[in-house]
């Protein structure tokens, strides 16, 4: 049985003129969340249950590395959090996707920012390289001496082509996998931020290497620029 | 930067210097990654409708990941 309609459905305001181009599944969860009193609440305790199934599969999917200690806590801190965000960003959902597709994503970002931040909770951010040792050994003597020579001068260039800011970037990430929320929340910046300055070096890296002759040196290029990241906003995801 | 590619560099290196293409942002790769799920979902041509996202989530370990869990969930709900 569908739920009834509140008044607001007969409004002309432009949020209930979008509401009723949409799905009516969409539009019933806007007009509802839109709402006031007990339709409201109604809503939001449905909408949070439907965060809080997403965020428990996510969690489950992820369990071997939390471990069942906190699980029911960290599984309703995410779907309290995504609650917040989907709130937040209500305005943003057009009906391109049924919104309970576009709600889950907040509750699956959210869950697994909180699982990486577990994860790292308590441990040092590694600055050393001694990662590189994981890249050593090919199959093949031709491979190997080939994966030596890509190895000492992607090493060679981590040091000379990036700043430091960028070297430290792709140091934490891209060689000790460091989370990315992990590494924003330690130096008090963004993803977005963080993935932009990642790209940044990994760009310089593959000029430098191609500059040398070496690969991707199988990647050759049509034009002088670089490969581009589309726009970055501010902050992060939700 | 367009790269064309005559052959794959080894796959660890590959996750180091990423896909080497246009990519989108993690805020853009958010912002899309329901519509781009249900097109998945449909079978449709999800990377030709939102270039630069398959290379973000080559690149993005993160974006990756929720991206993974968001289909894999949206695959176990009733359509």
């Amino acid at each position: 049985m569908t739920a009834p309609m509140p008044n607001e459905a007969l409004s002309t305001s432009p949020a209930a003129t979008a509401a009723r181009s949409l799905d009516p599944d969409a539009r019933s969860w806007l007009l509802r969340l839109r709402a006031s009193g007990i339709e409201r609440e109604r809503a939001l305790a449905e909408l949070h249950e439907l965060l809080l199934g997403a965020a428990r599969f996510a969690l489950t999917q992820r369990s071997s590395q939390l471990g069942r200690e906190g699980f029911d806590d960290l599984a309703m801190q995410a779907a309290d959090d995504a609650l917040i965000a989907v709130l937040a960003r209500l305005d943003d959902y057009r009906g391109e996707s049924r919104f309970t597709t576009w709600a889950w994503k907040f509750a699956f970002y959210e869950a697994c920012v909180a699982v990486r931040k577990r994860r790292w909770l308590g441990r040092e951010v590694p600055v050393e390289d001694d990662a590189w040792h994981a890249f050593e050994g090919e199959p093949g003597p031709a491979g190997r001496v080939e994966q030596a020579e890509l190895l000492s001068a992607l090493k060679s260039a981590v040091t000379t082509a990036l700043t430091p800011h960028q070297r430290r970037v792709f140091v934490a990430l891209a060689l000790n996998q460091v989370p990315v929320d992990v590494l924003a929340d330690r130096l008090g910046t963004t993803r977005g931020a963080l993935y932009k300055t990642l790209h940044e070096a990994r760009n310089r890296l593959r000029s430098d290497l191609a500059s040398l002759g070496l690969g991707p040196s199988e990647w050759q290029s049509d034009s002088a620029a670089g490969a581009d990241l589309s726009r970055t906003g501010p902050g992060t995801a939700a | 930067m367009i790269w064309k590619r005559k052959r794959a560099a080894p796959a660890s290196f590959s996750g180091l210097l990423g896909p080497g293409r246009p990519e989108l942002s993690c805020e853009e790769c958010f912002a899309v990654l329901d519509r781009y799920v249900e097109l998945e979902l449909e079978e449709t041509e999800a990377d030709a409708r939102f270039p630069g996202m398959d290379a973000h989530l080559e690149g993005c370990p993160a974006c990756r990941e929720e991206h993974e869990l968001l289909l894999a969930y949206a695959r176990t709900q009733p359509r």
